[in-house]
Order: structure tokens, then sequence, then C-alpha cells
């Protein structure tokens, strides 16, 4: 697929919707975005509802998430995108002081400290970072010319670095990977040269021994071992993946029909609702339905990077270029993990899973995409 | 800042990132490959397994019991039968504070502590879900005191089962016997998968011989369980099949006159149909109620039954051996007349008592002054004259007699559909040299002609031999069970005579017993029908029951044992009794009236006239 076939098809695409471009075009609305995340999270209700045995409070619930977090989209769109630029370092100040203050006097639960007590919620600051870091290194880099220079990287790691170790402090394995991937995509899409990211991969690769040894936690080793081998303990850490690994087998291609995931609806599967849930669609789908749904998360993918490359500056190059990116990494790690490919690190499959927190991060992040995508309609109007 | 946007190369920074998004683009692609690759392996190559994995996890067998069969007495009058009982159970899953709540329930109904030990061993071997009695048989009075404060019992309720009763518990007690909860040495004999669902097991009498087709088959239901085994939905069922109902030939009203008969009575009725071998009642006493057994004796009561000097526990019927007495006088006679050492109208003399050639042992008659110059095979009979069958037995020797009384069914088992069995013992020389190591003497001859000495019968075998008898040698298998599904284990041949007149005169000269004037059984000849039958006295030379403390109760264990067969119509014989009252000294008086009594009630309908539908 070469570059100009990649524009022709989606300029082509957007005159579809010529008839509500204006009014979305005012309302810093992605037409073809806002449609395919409606489809996702409309279809992802269904699921969880299968996926939380046909309870349909869950399903109310999440229907609010979805209505709180799309309203959170809407509202993150309507800002320019210059405007975060400006605010990203100041931003990435507080959040280092959010995270120290997790880290101080933070609540948590199932030995790790994740959140803030504000009295009337819980505030998690790392979700807040998950958008805030790929902004502040996107800040970083516009203002420098690219690709970068070697003290650029290095301040830019360093930049990566704080916040990441912060969260996998909490314990977060889950969210410090993704917050460390999103900003390595930054340097990635800066055009971080070939060398230093072969350099990178090896160094990552010589570290493994010792990062076992002393970075590493018990129970985080002992989900690689148990990846690695489920049988070794089948009642413990090894169930759930035993679990899930047979529910995503026993629904074949044509899946076992909706609400008649056995291993789900008996309760064998853990999580079913929230990190699991790929596993009772999987069941109940088949591998069309899982099929069906890596199609419209590519669709999103697709329609992510063309907003990046259509994108007018650097900043807002580099944010769609990440937010995509990481948008990609949660449904792998998602769905490597459920079926056994990965450890399992609390990752949420993207607008599937029941959960709000990472729901409105995930949506805010669709927001500054349209940001970006309608910043640039501005420009040329 | 906007300064240093001048600065960059704004076109190449666009080249750059376009070339970026396109790696970027293809890792997305190739990272993608790789979870279809897992995915397809996981739902299309391995689909077998993980399906088969996946319905393992769901679906469970259960097993159901089958409904036990019911037992019947010849009319249909119910011998044993399921009931429903109701337990109290609790689900530990929902009870907060288990022992408390157990603590409450024993005050408000009386629950004492074996119960609820055994309930908390119990406990143990259930899951959570599932409820576990903690008290069986709940009263009327108890399941509405419960009810009142059900409110308070969350997780505690009332569950009906169906439980072994027997309506007339004392008196079937060693015909039928009972059910218990199948015990450790049992869970290793029994087909476990097809008593996965049940607690009971006939532990004695017909409960125990008939089993297999009072059990049934176990059906099976597949059920969908979730990850608790909480059973969630069934998918399949395969039916139990219920046991067989078993129709006896034991008719209810004879039983019971047999069992009134005996009374305070320690001793053993049994009586057969010589027709078919069809057991027609069969009583042992003292008796219990075999109710208490089924869900688990108290150790008091049980107690009780066990030291008891007149061993209610003990069934006479079939493992009491006593010496039969002028009882065999019949069967040896029999062989005497085939054998041709008497006639039925040779006579000797009896002085009262006889002593074997060169010896000067005197072997006595029951009559001291005996029975005069000429006692012939039919006054022999009628006034049980020792010293005749003293002088017959001699003649005869003892193989000969043995060989003729095994044919019988003395000293042999006789098949009978009840376990535990005993043998009795009819012995011969080769049994003595087996068993005692030791030669015949010929004074034990004569003793054995009598029914005394080494001999031993069973009540069972008196009233086979006496319907083999009866009917002219044809053999019999004793069964309880209508179309008995046990075969008889050995096949005997008919009792076959060289002179068939001699059933005659013995049948005759059993006639006299009754009709004589001088019979022994003479009390009973008011029957409206002929009978024949044969009294007999049994020495009780030593006592095998237990420790004895009260001298006179001793005493009373010293008398002989009294005993009768007989059976009736003479002329056409539809039933054949055997009695034997422990230490009841007079067979004619004591135990013949018993004997009247079982046959007046098989033979006579309600109006006292002889049934013609026999």
């Amino acid at each position: 697929m070469s570059n100009s076939d990649f524009v022709r098809q989606m300029g082509a695409n957007d005159s579809s919707f010529s008839a509500n471009t204006g009014l979305l075009r005012r309302l810093h609305i992605d037409g073809q975005l806002l449609i395919l995340l409606l489809i996702v999270s409309f279809g992802g209700l269904f699921v969880l509802y299968s996926g939380s045995g046909g309870e349909i409070a869950n399903v109310k619930r999440q229907a609010v998430f979805f209505g709180v977090a799309y309203f959170g989209m809407f509202v993150v769109a309507q800002f320019k995108l210059s405007f975060y630029r400006q605010i990203a370092p100041f931003a990435y100040v507080g959040c280092i002081a959010l995270l120290v203050a997790v880290l101080l006097i933070g609540v948590g639960a199932k030995g790790a400290q994740r959140w803030l007590d504000l009295g009337v919620t819980r505030f998690q600051p790392s979700e807040v970072v998950k958008l805030v870091v790929p902004m502040t290194l996107a800040w970083y880099f516009s203002t420098r010319p690219l690709p970068p220079k070697f003290s650029h990287v290095i301040v830019s790691l360093i930049i990566l670095m704080l916040p990441t170790l912060l969260i996998a402090k909490q314990p977060d394995l889950g969210t410090s990977i993704l917050i460390a991937s999103s900003g390595l995509f930054i340097l990635f899409f800066a055009g971080l040269s070939w060398r230093y990211i072969a350099a990178a991969v090896a160094i990552v690769a010589a570290s493994a021994y010792p990062a076992w040894h002393f970075v590493l936690h018990d129970y985080q080793k002992q989900r690689i071992l148990t990846m690695l081998n489920p049988e070794s303990d089948r009642l413990g850490a090894g169930w759930n993946i035993i679990q899930s690994k047979t529910a995503i087998g026993s629904g074949g291609w044509y899946g076992k029909g909706w609400l008649e995931g056995t291993q789900s609806h008996l309760s064998f599967l853990p999580e079913s609702h929230t990190d699991f849930i790929i596993a009772v669609l999987a069941e109940e789908f088949g591998l069309r339905g899982v099929l069906l749904l890596m199609g419209l998360y590519m669709l999103i993918i697709l329609k992510g990077m063309h907003i990046g490359y259509m994108a007018q500056d650097t900043f807002g190059r580099l944010l769609a270029g990440s937010i995509t990116l990481t948008f990609f990494v949660y449904m792998l790690v998602n769905m490597g993990m459920v079926s056994g490919l990965l450890p399992v690190v609390g990752v949420p499959l993207p607008l599937v899973s029941q959960g709000g927190t990472a729901l409105v991060t995930l949506m805010a992040g669709f927001g500054i995409l349209m940001a970006i995508s309608t910043d640039k309609k501005r420009l040329l109007r | 800042m906007a300064h240093r946007d001048q600065i960059k190369d704004v076109i190449s920074e666009r080249r750059l990132y376009s070339s970026r998004l396109l790696v970027a683009g293809l890792l997305v692609l190739a990272a993608c490959a790789v979870i279809i690759y897992r995915y397809y392996g996981l739902q299309i190559t391995d689909y077998e397994k993980y399906s088969t994995q996946s319905d393992r996890n769901r679906v469970h067998v259960q097993p159901i019991s089958p409904k036990r069969g019911l037992i019947t007495d010849r009319n249909g009058v119910l011998l044993a039968e399921n009931r429903t009982t109701y337990n109290l159970s609790l689900t530990r899953e929902r009870i907060k504070d288990l022992d408390a709540t157990v603590r409450e329930l024993q005050q408000l109904l009386d629950i004492d502590d074996d119960d609820v030990a055994r309930f908390y061993k119990r406990l143990k071997q259930h899951r959570g879900f599932s409820p576990v009695p903690l008290r069986f048989k709940l009263t009327e009075a108890e399941i509405a005191k419960f009810s009142v404060n059900r409110y308070r019992f969350d997780g505690v309720e009332v569950v009906g089962s169906l439980s072994r009763y027997y309506p007339e518990g004392e008196l079937y007690a060693h015909a039928i016997g009972y059910v218990g909860r199948i015990n450790e040495r049992e869970q290793g004999k029994i087909d476990r998968d097809n008593y996965a669902a049940t607690d009971f097991i006939g532990k004695t009498g017909l409960e125990k011989f008939y089993e297999d087709s009072l059990h049934g088959t176990v059906g099976y239901r597949h059920v969908e369980t979730d990850v608790r085994g909480r059973v969630l939905r069934t998918l399949e069922q395969v039916d139990p099949v219920p046991g067989k109902n078993l129709q006896l030939y034991i008719d209810d009203k004879v039983q019971r006159a047999a069992f009134e008969a005996l009374g305070e009575e320690r001793g053993s009725i049994v009586a057969i149909d010589p027709r078919n071998g069809g057991i027609i009642a069969i009583v042992s006493t003292p008796s219990y109620d075999t109710n208490l057994f089924v869900n688990g004796i108290s150790s008091k009561n049980y107690k009780a039954l066990r030291d008891s000097l007149d061993l209610p526990l003990f069934n006479r019927s079939l493992q009491g051996q006593y010496p039969p007495g002028s009882t065999v006088k019949p069967i040896v006679g029999l062989a005497g007349l085939e054998e041709g050492v008497v006639t039925a109208t040779s006579e000797i003399n009896d002085p009262g008592w006889y002593s074997l050639p060169n010896s000067t042992h005197r072997y006595r008659d029951w009559k001291r002054w005996g029975h005069g110059t000429h006692v012939n095979f039919n006054m022999a009979m009628e006034q049980s004259c020792d010293v005749y069958y003293y002088i017959l037995a001699h003649k005869l020797g003892i193989d000969k007699m043995s060989a003729f009384a095994h044919q019988f069914g003395l000293g042999e088992y006789s098949g009978i559909d009840l376990p535990s069995e005993r043998r009795g013992l009819m012995p011969t020389k080769e049994w003595k040299r087996q068993n005692r190591r030791s030669s015949w003497y010929p004074g034990e001859t004569l003793l054995t002609g009598i029914g005394q000495g080494y001999m031993l019968a069973t009540p069972v075998q008196l009233a086979l031999s006496t319907a083999i008898l009866a009917n002219r040698g044809h053999q019999l298998v004793p069964r309880l069970v209508m179309n008995s599904s046990h075969p008889a284990a050995a096949e005997r041949s008919d009792v076959k005579l060289n002179k068939d007149s001699n059933w005659d005169v013995v049948f005759g000269s059993m006639e006299e017993v009754i009709y004589g004037a001088r019979g022994t059984g003479r009390r009973l000849k008011g029957a409206p029908y002929r009978l024949a039958g044969k009294s007999g006295s049994a020495q009780v030379v030593s006592i095998p029951q237990g420790e004895l403390y009260n001298r006179d109760e001793y005493e009373k264990r010293q008398h002989d044992h009294a005993l009768f067969i007989a059976y009736a119509p003479a002329d056409d014989p539809k039933i054949a009794v055997a009695v034997i009252v422990e230490n009841g000294e007079h067979g004619g008086s004591v135990a013949g009236p018993k004997a009247l009594a079982v046959m007046n009630a098989y033979l006579l309908n309600d109006q006292g006239e002889l049934r013609s539908d026999l």
C-alpha cells in the first residue's frame, strides 16, 4: 500500500460523509472515527452483557461510563491543539507531583497503591499520565529539529522514564508498559535513528537477566512463568490462562452463540467482564467474531494513522501516531495475554472491557485525535 | 517557541514521519498476524481439545438412586415399603455461623450430641452448597416447631427423602430383615457405580438376599455445573430402574397367627407349602422392631437387644440348630420299612429300656415302664416309643439311616432364599471320624434314631423334611419369594421308595399321633380337616446361651425343647409345619397347638370352614 493509495481511499470515504461534515466540523468531531468507535462500543455492550452473566445492571453502568467518556471525548476535541501543546510541560510537572503523592499517601487494593482518595471519589493519576507523557514528549520534539540529536533523545528518555518508574513502583506493570510504549512511539515517529533503536533492543535483551532478578516483583515473575507453563499451577495462577484458553478454543469458528458460552456463564472464566472479556467474545462468536473485532480495531488504527499523516504540525503528527499505536498496544497486550501469548498484565480490551477510568482516558485520547483531525480542517478552510 | 519552528525542515520532517508511519503500519500488521495465528491455533487447530475440555468443565454426572422394590405377602399386604421421612438439613454455604445455628437448633428440637457429632463428620464429605442432614425422621410436632421458627434459620430446611419402612417390623424381623447405611466393608463389595446414589443396603433377611433385584439400577443426570459444582441445569437424564417388587409366599394372616402362637416363648415356627416349597410363615421369637435399625439404632437400644438372654437378634428358624427328638421318627421309621428291618405289623417288646447285645447299658424309653409287649409300627409312632426306634436304628445302622435322612434335607442346606442358613447335622461314621477323630459307637446310632446325640436340625429343615415327606418324596427348595430369581443351588432327585405303600404306612401312623386314643398329639384332633403329625422333645444337653444368673431361670433353661411337626390336610397336604418351643418340655401339648393354630389360620376361612381356594 503506497502513501498515495492511502490518501485517496480515505479521501474517497470522506466524501460520503459530506452531508454531515459541516455540522461535525463545527463540533470538531471526526465522523468516521466516531462511527467506528460507536460500532465497537455498542457491540462491546452485547459481549459485556454476556460476560457479566446476563446482568443488565452491569451493561447499564457501562453505558453510563460510555456516556461520560464520549462526552469527555467531545469536550477534549473542542480545545485547539495549540492549547494542549502549551499546557503539556505544566501538566507533566503536575503529574509527577501526583504520582509521588500516590506513593506517599495513596490508597490501594490487592497489594497495589494506585489511587488518591478525593473523598467523593477515587482518582487514579496514572490514567492522566497516559495522555500527558506523549503530549509532553510531542511538545519537546515539536520545538526541536528532527530527527532528534542524541542529547535530545537522552532528555526525552528521562522525561519518559520518570513517570514510568513511578508507576511501575505502585506497582502497575500494565500501565507503565503502556506509558513507556506511548513515549517510545513519539521517539519512533520523531525519527529516532535505526541505529539507536537497534542498540535499545540490544540493551533491553541484555538487561532481561538483571531485570528478572532485581526489578520484577515475585508476582510478576510468577505471571511470566505461569504463562510459559500454565499447567504448573493448574488451580492457582495457571487457572486463569487454562480457562481462558479453553473458552477461546472451544468457540471454534462459529462460536457457541451469544449468551451460550459455558465457560463464562458457569464462572469458570475469571474476570469475564473485565480484562478477560475477549475470551467471552471468542467463545460465543468464534474466530469470526474475533476477526470482526480485529478488523474494526484495524480500521480505527488506520484512521488514527491517517489523522497523523494529515496533521499540520509536528506536535499533532507525533501525538496522533503515539495515541494510535498505544491503542494498538492495548489490543495487542490484552489479546495476547488472554490467549496465553503474553504474561497476564492488567490491560483492558479497549472499548469492550468494563471499567470507567481507563475508558475515559481512552476516549480522551480519541478526543485529542479528533482535535488534531479537525485542526487540519480549520487550517484548510 | 514559534521561532524554533521556523528553523525546522518541515518537508523532510513530514517525509520522515510518513516513512515511520509506513513501518508502524507494517509492524501493526505483523503483530496482528501473530495474534490471528494464535487465535486460529486455539479455535481451529485445537478446537477439539478445548471443546472437550470445556465440556468436561461444565458437565457432571449425578447419580439418581432407584426406588427400592417393595415386599408384599402373597395377597399384596405391604411388608416393606418406602416412606417419605423428613430430615433437618443444613446448607453450609448459606449459614453465617454454623456452630451457633447448630446450638440453637439443638435447643429448639432436642437433638442429642451424637447426632451433632455425626453431622460434623458428614459435613466434611459434602460440598458447601449441598444440604447435609443433621437430624433424621422429624416428627410432625418437630416439623411444626421448626416451621414456626424457620425465619431464624437461614440455610436450614426440612428435606423429604425416601426411607425404608416395615409396617409390621417385629413380625418379619427375621424373614425380611432390614436395610441400613452402607458401611465400609460393604463399600468394598458393592458395585460402586450402581450404588453411587444409594445410602442403604440390605443387611439381613430378604433385604440382604435379594439386594440385587430390590435395589434396581442407578440412573444418571448429566448436569451443568458452575465452577463451584453448583447444579445449574439438567442436560440429559437416564432414569433409574426401580428395584423389583418381591411377592412372598408368606400369608400375613398365617405369619401373624404363628407369631401370636409363640407369644412370649422362645422358639420358631416354619410353615411350607408342600406343593411348591413356598414358605407360608417363618417366625423366630422373641423378635424386635427392624425400623429401629434403618437410620442407625441407638447404642442403648442395640445393647439391650444384643445382651438380652433371649437372643432376639438370633434367627432361630435358620440358625437355631436343635436336636429334633422324636420328630425324626417318621423318616427313620420310613427308612426302617424301606430297608425291611421292620414291617407295618411287626411287633417288639418294650420293657422301658433297651440294651445293645453284649452290653449292660440301658437306653431308656421316655416312659419309664415301657409301652408294653406288643408295640407295632403305628403304636410306636402314636406314643413315640423310643425302644422301638432303638431297635430299628440298631438294625438299620447309622450310615443307612443318615443317607435316608439326607434325602429329606436333614443335615443339608435347604437352599432357602435367606442368608446365613445353618446346615444342621445328620451324623455318619465318616463325619465322626473327620470331626471328632473317633470311631462310631453303636450306642450313638440308637440316640440318632430318636433324634438325639449329635443330630441337629434347624426349624426350616424340619419343616422342609415334613413337606418332602408329605408329598411322597418330591423334592422342594423352600422359597419365600414367588418367581425367585435365585435358582436352587443343587437339584436333588426325588425320594424313590421300592415299596410305595410304605408312604401310606408312615402317613397312617402319623395320623394315629393325632387321632389315636393315646396319641401324643391328640389335643389337635378337633380340626375340621384331617391332619398328620409327630411330637418331639429334645433334651437340652448343654446350654449354649450366655451367662446365667438366676437359678430359677437356669432351671427353666435346662428343660427339654418342645417340638412338633405336622402336615394337613392329610389326604392332600397343603401345609407342612415345624414348631420348636425352647424349653417348652412337651411337644404334644405345648408345640402341637401352635402348629394347629398355624394350620387353621391357613386352611380355614373366616367362618372356620375349610378354604376351597387353596
